[in-house]
């Protein structure tokens, strides 16, 4: 188990090394981030004096060294747009980020486990044909897409009226469609602080409130799924020589389902869903713009728009971190459910 | 009730009623309902696309800043709807000699910190733009200030400068004594630091109607109502600002649409429609004085050299039907770089689009035939600019110019425009100075590395005659002559068809309906919220 983590520390710091040289060697792409931090009338001379105080105009390896060799001592640079240093602007927007991620992953779980388990069990009840349908649909619409939609319904409210008002059912079809929103269409509200510079939306049903439509638009990625997943895994498993065995014993169905069948289908569902913790971090880039969510997506991409070269390559090495973070807590808890895994990596 | 306000071309007698009705309105408001409206509360939730970098209104020449200075702090003088000069600190100008305009400063005004505002603070400001790095190119003209008694400061200039009036709107005086020592990092409390943490980038001290109450960069910025502000003529009745930055077009259209905030800008020209529809918003529109254009760069083009050819392509676009169609009205179409309200605006100048005519120009220059180029644009700078670059394209493949198109993002595009790396770019420019001359010292000058004229001049068009020109107009005392030499400017320029113009940009917000945002808005969008007036939501 030690050597397990020691292995993976080592492997953290080899991945940080890599994407601090991708992020490095790609900066030149990003722009000029000079050409942000002046007017537009501000002559060339004024631009090379600040080019040559930033460092911009050493060569590749000088750069890089002298951010390395200070990143060492965990001082990654100042971002060009929020004058601080990098690690305090991400750790400022790093909460936001991960209550979202929580938020999606709760409505993931909640929704997916008893979803996908009755569509396997039922395989041919309406709900179950009609879950599929919705699944198919939900994972061909792109994320941005359903956010606005979200907003739309949600936030705006629906105001058109396609049935004939002057009938009595008209009327009321009308009044059941149209929705006066109510729900907040950008932003985290006035989150509480608890420590630091974290500041929750959880203690609060206003704070809720304004976490449900970001949450929905980023769970609505990966939902359908692990619909999909939960429900392949389970109908296998159901097939399984052991499930007939226990079945012909006599045990209870109920006993059947939720202890041995589920058990096992959820060994390929934890390491599916590891990953994709991952993914649902990138896809909050794309969550967080369309609802101004303050997190760290929201501050990758104008730090793009920017060219903040520092705040962009601390951020690609926490993102970094983080992928290697949960891939190890993926390890450990597969360990746990599955005691034949050993960590060491060796196949049983 | 859609309250639409479309002002296009003129802005004055549009303005002339708003106003009217503004002090109609708040003449009933005060007698009627001033007993609730003392009590109530205002505030205003608003959403800009992008936040102020800095505190420090000296560390940034860029419309963000500009509009939080006019909410910290206050300009000498500043210009009104019709750009004329309306006074604000300084109450009184007048030229004592050809170089020297002594300004007489209001008495009665403190500044946050509670120190009083005098002739030391002007002088003080002055002093300290001439040492930003994005201020000093345009003081360059002014030689010194200097206190002449509490209340009147002296500027003088380098040589006669007609344009120091303009100049005095960028004037926002600092309380000097607040930002005078060191802060408790052992800098300087003055000091301009373009990256990094100083004392004025946090800490602000200014005369304006509103003081800076909670700031999370990025996420939320909350001012509060100054209550000793000198401008008790004033109707501003918004106690508390919050300012959110939404970037993202459509979700700041919905955050005004589902009444989460009350006042955005901008409203992205394919929202406009749905902003006008919506009962519970109103959307002012005014034709703006950034122009779009693209230069057509000679020294990698030869063909570029004959004005035949330049012409050519100018009579091939049809500016119509770009701001017509592809900007959906939100554009005003141009011929020439001064918008309507400028000095150097030559009535006369109209789109000329003729393909018929660019064909014969362009068998008349040997190109019957056509050639090849390439172009570039940004893609997220300007509006709709990528789209405008494929329909220009589009519009030269019928006079048998074959365009390779490439849109960058606006962080990658500029370091091409420094490299002129394509032969036609396109460009958008707005006049710090609000002044014609301005337009040609960056787009059209000679291009010159010492003095930074041509700095913007991706087309290498290059007329010193006008160039001693403008000059001249630059020294020239008598505004009515040198409003005549800067059309004589536009004239030849036209004549030359040194670029080809596009349009002028225009501008557009929108608010809750209780606001009454029309006579706070400008050409600038630089919106005077402290003058706004929020009428109680019940009405």
């Amino acid at each position: 188990m030690i050597a397990f983590l020691i292995k993976r520390l080592f492997h953290a710091l080899l991945v940080m090394f890599v994407i601090s040289l991708i992020a490095f060697a790609i900066q030149d792409n990003l722009g000029d981030p000079i050409q942000q931090l002046v007017g537009q009338s501000v002559p060339e001379s004024e631009r090379e004096a600040l080019r040559e105080e930033f460092g911009l105009n050493d060569p590749f390896i000088t750069q890089y060294l002298r951010f390395a060799g200070n990143a060492l001592q965990l001082d990654f640079g100042y971002s060009y747009v929020f004058n601080q240093p990098t690690t305090e602007v991400i750790a400022r927007h790093l909460p936001a980020t991960l209550e979202l991620v929580a938020a999606a992953t709760f409505l993931i779980i909640a929704l997916s486990i008893p979803i996908g388990v009755y569509s396997a069990i039922k395989p041919r009840a309406w709900l179950t044909r009609f879950f599929m349908s919705v699944s198919i649909v939900g994972i061909s619409i792109p994320v941005f897409l359903t956010a606005i939609v979200l907003i739309q319904i949600f936030a705006i409210g629906i105001s058109w009226a396609p049935f004939p008002a002057d009938t009595g059912w008209g009327a009321w079809l009308n009044d059941v469609l149209s929705t006066e929103g109510g729900m907040p269409a950008y932003g985290r509200g006035d989150p509480v602080p608890v420590f630091g510079p974290w500041e929750t939306n959880f203690s609060s049903l206003d704070g809720l409130k304004y976490l449900v439509l970001p949450a929905v638009s980023l769970a609505s990625i990966m939902l359908p799924l692990f619909i999909r997943l939960i429900r392949a895994e389970m109908l296998e498993v159901l097939q399984s020589d052991y499930v007939k065995f226990a079945r012909a014993k006599g045990i209870s169905m109920r006993r059947i389902y939720f202890l041995h069948a589920l058990k096992n289908t959820m060994l390929p569902v934890i390491t599916v869903g590891g990953v994709q913790i991952g993914t649902l971090v990138a896809y909050t880039i794309l969550t967080e713009t369309v609802f101004q969510w303050p997190g760290m997506g929201l501050m990758f991409l104008n730090a793009i728009q920017r060219s903040d070269i520092p705040l962009i390559v601390t951020y690609l090495m926490i993102v970094g971190l983080i992928f290697v973070i949960t891939n190890t807590l993926v390890d450990l808890i597969y360990g746990l459910v599955n005691p034949t895994v050993k960590l060491t990596g060796k196949p049983a | 009730m859609t309250v639409t306000t479309s002002s296009r071309t003129t802005v004055g007698p549009r303005i002339k009623k708003t106003l009217l009705a503004t002090a109609i309105s708040a003449t009933l408001a005060g007698a009627g309902l001033f007993a609730t409206a003392a009590q109530a509360e205002n505030t205003l939730r608003m959403a800009y696309d992008a936040d102020p970098v800095s505190l420090d209104i000296h560390e940034q020449l860029s419309g963000g800043i500009m509009q939080l200075s006019h909410l910290l702090f206050d300009p000498l003088v500043r210009w009104d709807q019709s750009l004329n000069f309306e006074p604000r600190l300084a109450t009184d100008w007048e030229q004592v000699d050809d170089t020297t305009m002594r300004m007489t400063l209001r008495d009665d005004v403190t500044f946050h910190s509670g120190n009083p505002f005098t002739a030391e603070d002007v002088v003080w400001t002055i002093e300290r733009l001439k040492r930003s790095p994005d201020f000093k190119a345009i003081f360059d003209p002014i030689a010194s200030a200097e206190v002449v008694d509490e209340h009147t400061v002296e500027i003088n200039t380098v040589r006669p400068y007609p344009l120091l009036l303009n100049l005095a709107t960028y004037i926002f005086p600092m309380d000097s004594e607040f930002y005078s020592g060191k802060a408790p990092d052992g800098d300087p409390k003055d000091e301009i630091v373009k990256n990094g943490n100083s004392y004025a980038s946090t800490h602000v001290s200014g005369t304006g109607p509103y003081t800076v109450v909670e700031r999370q960069q990025g996420v939320r910025t909350e001012f509060a109502r100054n209550p000793d502000y000198w401008d008790d003529a004033s109707p501003g009745n918004v106690d508390t600002l919050v300012l959110t930055p939404i970037s993202e077009n459509a979700t700041r259209v919905a955050a005004l649409l589902s009444g989460d905030v009350d006042f955005i800008a901008p409203v992205p020209p394919n929202d406009l429609e749905r902003v006008r529809q919506s009962d519970d918003a109103k959307l002012v529109t005014m034709s703006g004085t950034r122009i779009i254009m693209l230069h057509m760069n000679q020294k990698r083009v030869e063909a570029f050299e004959d004005p035949r050819v330049r012409k050519a392509f100018a009579y091939a676009v049809n500016q119509e039907g770009i701001a017509d169609r592809l900007m959906k009205g939100f554009a005003t179409p141009a011929a020439q770089m001064s918008p309507e309200s400028y000095v150097g605006h030559v009535d006369s100048l109209t789109p000329r689009y003729d393909v018929a005519r660019a064909k014969e120009l362009m068998a008349e220059a040997g190109y019957a035939d056509g050639f090849e180029i390439s172009m570039m644009s940004p893609n997220n700078r300007y509006v709709n600019d990528a789209k405008i670059a494929q329909a220009v394209a589009a519009m030269l493949a019928r006079i048998n110019v074959d365009v390779n198109l490439k849109t960058l993002p606006k962080a990658q595009y500029w370091g091409e425009f420094d490299n002129r790396a394509a032969d036609m770019m396109l460009i958008g420019w707005h006049a710090d100075t609000e002044d014609s001359a301005n337009f040609h010292e960056y787009l059209t000058a000679c291009p010159d590395a010492d003095s930074g004229a041509g700095q913007y001049n991706a087309g290498n068009y290059c007329n010193p005659e006008l160039d001693k020109l403008v000059m001249e107009a630059n020294q020239e005392i008598d505004l009515e002559k040198r409003a005549e030499m800067l059309q004589q400017v536009e004239q030849t320029l036209y004549d030359d068809a040194a670029f080809v113009p596009l349009h002028w940009q225009d501008l557009a917000w929108a608010s809750a309906v209780n606001a009454e945002i029309e006579p706070v808005l400008n050409v600038m969008n630089f919106p005077y919220l402290g003058d706004l007036v929020v009428h109680d939501n019940a009405e």
